[in-house]
């Protein structure tokens, strides 16, 4: 069965996009995966680089077992298999941001195999894309050609540091998917503390396969497993953002259809997203791919690992997003919705939980996800950076359960709240913005409206819903701390409604 | 005072201590005598005159307070493949001419920590590929012994060349050396002098110019077993920089040396006998296991199957492994750079074209082929299968015997520029040597003889995975039986 929102109209028919991705991740570590060499941001240039890195005469790498402990969490973090035996081989080639002519990867053994995770999808329904692999590798260093018009300038910094190649089955099927997948997978690893995520910076970044093949093949191949139903695909380097993967993926898949549409065919190779011109571009054809000669690495014993040690970093993990997901809605009763917005960062789930406390949940969820998550977005920030303590969001909660202050008041005074003028109820008090409830201060003001607007009341008779403007000017007189339910009890009294 | 430079290392540690005579009378004797031998032989690449005589000092004021180490004062040669700090390393190429490393081989270090005195950096065979120091940037070295009624200039061996030539000729007292197929105890085997390749892991590989990783460990050449001995477990130790370092502590071996081998049982391989094998050889072979029956061991024949595909395993594995860890001198950040270049591959080609002699090009050449798709099973992977097969071969034995004695070497010494043309005629140097290497066991060579010329001729003792102490007390009970004396005449 083909799904009608998988598919691209061609000029000749109907056509499915199908992406598998390799995702790069930082491995969150003090140093590098095989040097005793800091890893960080911002440092000078070649300040981060031990002799190893730099690849010297008889220099050696020594396995950082602190990376090592990071990948088996990120795999049982992605419930995938973990290898009790891996192995670090030799990837070979020249180039200057690659000291020792190789970079140490797990081509044959990889420390994690097959896993799935389960992403949710734009409009709430839940997918799987299965985990080939995670392995190890160090990252290659940095060419600077901007500083000289004559020279490139090299930059170890980056050089040996420990990356985690995730590497997913071809299951992604569209753009908002894979978006979705990387979203899902960058959610886990900032959860287990891993990789920091931090797309600007190049700690995240994707590869994406992308191929195209006519409608209902898919469903073909995943049937029979037989490769041959999908189309030859091209590969998408180091994609950086999540806008930039849905672009490069659209463009592409158009790409590859309008070639086949003109009779054409696909040449597997290595593309480039330029996110200036909104195209890929050929990097290197599979015919000048070159032979990288893997071979195991001699200076590195085969890494074996104990079966109590994987119980002990799996008994040391964190919640996952999915367990929080679940356990949100059940003991807050907040709707799947809710939960995965609250969910999809872990500071704005636990600010959810501090501020959630004996509260009106939803309430709370509702103020969390769009005012404090709007103010710290206009400001650029994220949950981990909120300045505002989540036990003010709380007691702004409390007073508007409690009649103290309407919804409407609560953002004016979430407003003065936010500029630092203290707690909510504090600044209640501040600028007296207590919520009037006394009714004959409402009445007076309702009675004064209709005497002074005899036309509107007699409208009003014909036209229900004009009550709005009455409600409207009770506000204004009271100056919008009149309690609404009250205000439209003694209205509909008065005007006889 | 240039007796001192005929001591033995033990004999001259034994000296220092006794204040029989200073570090700085050993270490000058030493470099008055390199300074009249080595435009001839041209075993030193590099003499470290000045540190030398520093270096003695400071452990002459060592011994004068009583705080000596174990090799305190001895001077020493170092094979040119170890970084020593501030001391050029060229591991014999153009392409590291004028490296400086700033850091210290573990090996080297820890000499240095037991008081030994450094003369100077040993000559040796490019990236310590060959078998007769020819491939050396710095020129061939030449060996002190001449045969008989020939003037010809002989080749050491290789690939520690500089090492073997050194140590016959008393340019040093001991010297390190390093082991890849056999380029310990093929030079020591051409010399006249001791050799032995530990256990794989034994010796730190941190700080020591790879050739392959697998293969490569560090040891001694020195006049006597005892002397092996006593160098070997000052340059072991584990190491937690070399992940392929054992964990395991370093014995002391001179305790073996001398014990009897009485009831000791010594297999000889039928696999060793190869065609074309010269007479002496055999003969040679034959007294040793005289020599072992007399003194009380039991004499097992054994078989190791595939000691025939131990040198073509050899010659895929160890390419392979040099072709990747030779990637790194790419003329970027240290080593020699071409100075004519059209584009960054060309930068590399021409930088390593200029920079490798002929030897190392060909191994790369064969290494990057061996490695390349759609030939890395064939003979990669094959060659790893029946390395494993060559280690399970020693496995199967050890129940049957304690140690194993063959030949060190086909022949002897022989004249330099006599194999160069063809490499594969060059290869079969290693035939009885690689198999250790490949099995990752300790290997002795000891002198026991001299062929018709009186050129010296070796014999090999291998022993099981982390047991040198029996390899020393049988190649020391050889050394005994055979009461190996001769000295190279001083022509030079």
């Amino acid at each position: 069965m083909s799904d009608n929102t998988k598919t691209i109209k061609g000029r000749t028919g109907d056509w499915e996009i199908v992406m598998g991705l390799e995702i790069h991740a930082q491995v969150a570590s003090k140093a590098k995966l095989f040097s005793g060499a800091a890893v960080g941001f911002g440092a000078g240039p070649n300040e981060q680089v031990s002799l190893v890195d730099a690849g010297f005469p008889g220099m050696l790498p020594t396995l950082n077992k602190h990376c090592v402990e990071q990948a088996v969490k990120t795999g049982l973090g992605l419930r995938a298999q973990i290898n009790r035996r891996s192995q670090f081989d030799r990837k070979n080639y020249f180039y200057p941001d690659l000291p020792t002519g190789y970079q140490i990867s797990q081509l044959y053994y990889p420390i994690v195999g097959e896993g799935v995770v389960e992403v949710e999808a734009e409009d709430g329904s839940f997918f799987n894309v299965g985990i080939e692999r995670l392995h190890l590798e160090q990252d290659a260093g940095k060419l600077i050609h901007d500083l000289s018009p004559t020279e490139s300038y090299v930059d170890l910094n980056r050089a040996g540091t420990a990356l985690m190649e995730i590497v997913s089955r071809p299951d992604l099927r569209t753009p908002d998917e894979a978006v979705a997948y990387v979203k899902k997978i960058r959610t886990i690893l900032i959860y287990l503390g891993t990789c920091d995520g931090d797309m600007e910076k190049g700690n995240l970044r994707a590869d994406v396969n992308v191929s195209v093949c006519r409608a209902g093949n898919y469903d073909k191949f995943k049937e029979t497993g037989d490769f041959s139903y999908l189309g030859t695909r091209c590969e998408i380097k180091n994609v950086n953002s999540f806008r930039f993967i849905s672009q490069a993926i659209q463009y592409e898949a158009r790409r590859q259809i309008e070639i086949l549409e003109d009779g054409g065919s696909i040449t597997q190779e290595t593309r480039l997203y330029d996110p200036t011109a909104g195209e890929t571009r050929s990097m290197r054809s599979k015919e000048e791919a070159q032979d990288y000669r893997y071979f195991p690495d001699p200076d590195l014993l085969p890494l074996d690992l104990e079966e109590a040690w994987i119980a002990e970093i799996k008994a040391s993990l964190p919640e996952l997003p999915d367990d929080k997901r679940k356990r949100l809605m059940a003991d807050y009763g907040l709707s799947q919705y809710d939960a995965i917005v609250l969910i999809s960062e872990q500071a704005k789930a636990d600010y959810f939980e501090a501020a959630a406390k004996g509260r009106d949940a939803k309430l709370v969820s509702n103020w969390v996800t769009n005012e404090v998550s709007a103010r710290l977005g206009a400001e650029g920030k994220d949950f981990s950076q909120n300045p505002l303590p989540a036990a003010h969001v709380a007691q702004l909660v409390e007073l508007i359960e409690t009649n103290v202050i309407s919804s409407k008041i609560a953002k004016e005074v979430f407003d003065h709240v936010w500029n630092g003028e203290g707690s909510p109820a504090e600044v209640v008090e501040k600028h007296g913005l207590k919520q009037v409830t006394d009714t004959g201060a409402i009445e007076r003001a309702v009675d004064e409206i209709i005497a002074a607007n005899p036309d509107k009341t007699a409208a009003v008779a014909e036209k229900p819903q004009a009550i709005g403007w009455f409600v409207g000017q009770v506000m204004k007189a009271t100056g919008g701390k009149a309690n609404p339910a009250a205000v439209n009890d003694i209205l509909k009294a008065k005007l006889g409604l | 005072m240039s007796d001192l430079t005929k001591l033995t290392l033990k004999g001259a540690v034994d000296g220092l201590k006794a204040k029989d005579f200073t570090s700085a009378e050993i270490t000058q004797a030493f470099l008055t005598t390199i300074e009249a031998a080595n435009p001839t032989l041209n075993a030193y690449v590099e003499v470290t005159a000045d540190k030398a005589i520093d270096m003695a000092r400071a452990s002459d004021a060592r011994i004068a307070s009583g705080k000596g180490g174990a090799l305190e004062g001895a001077p020493l040669g170092i094979k040119d493949l170890f970084c020593t700090e501030g001391v050029q390393t060229t591991a014999g190429s153009n392409m590291l001419r004028g490296f400086v490393p700033p850091y210290e081989s573990t090996v080297t270090a820890n000499l240095w920590r037991d008081g030994a005195v450094m003369l100077g950096k040993l000559n040796m065979d490019e990236f310590a590929m060959g078998s007769s120091n020819e491939t050396s940037a710095f020129g061939p070295v030449v060996n002190p012994w001449k045969s008989t009624g020939s003037n010809a200039e002989l080749t050491p061996g290789g690939s520690s060349g500089g090492s073997a030539s050194a140590v016959a000729a008393d340019l040093c007292l001991a010297a390190t050396a390093s082991d890849t197929g056999g380029s310990i105890r093929q030079p020591a085997a051409f010399t006249g002098t001791v050799g032995i390749k530990p256990t794989y892991g034994r010796a730190s590989r941190f700080g020591m110019v790879a050739f392959a990783s697998s293969l490569d460990q560090a040891g001694p050449i020195t006049k006597t077993v005892e002397d092996a001995a006593l160098l070997l477990q000052s340059m072991c130790s584990f190491d937690a920089k070399d992940s392929t370092s054992l964990d395991i502590a370093t014995p002391d071996w001179t305790q073996s040396v001398g014990k009897s081998v009485k009831g000791l049982r010594i297999g000889v391989p039928r696999e060793y006998v190869v065609d074309g094998m010269p007479t002496e050889i055999q003969a040679l072979w034959d007294q040793g296991v005289a020599w072992l029956k007399d003194a009380g061991c039991e004499i097992v024949e054994i078989s190791l199957p595939h000691t025939k595909y131990a040198l073509p395993t050899y010659y895929i594995v160890a390419p392979a492994e040099a072709s990747s860890n030779l990637a790194r001198y790419d003329g970027m950040r240290f080593g020699h750079r071409a100075e004519d270049f059209k584009s960054l591959d060309d930068l590399y080609a021409t930088s390593r074209a200029e920079g490798f002699g002929k030897e190392v090009q060909r191994r790369l050449t064969i290494g990057a082929y061996v490695l390349s798709a759609g030939f890395y099973d064939a003979y990669y992977v094959k060659a790893l299968k029946v390395r494993r097969r060559i280690a399970e071969d020693f496995d199967n034995v050890w129940g049957q015997v304690d140690a194993i004695l063959t030949p060190s070497t086909p022949s002897a010494a022989f004249a330099l520029g006599d194999k160069q043309i063809d490499p594969l005629t060059m290869y079969l140097n290693d035939v009885f040597t690689v198999t250790t290497n490949l099995a990752g066991l300790p290997g002795i060579s000891v002198p026991a003889g001299v062929d018709a010329g009186g050129l010296p001729l070796g014999l090999q003792v291998i022993g099981k995975a982390l047991d040198e102490a029996t390899v020393f007390q049988v190649g020391a009970a050889l050394e005994r039986a055979a009461g190996f004396t001769a000295k190279p005449g001083m022509w030079w």
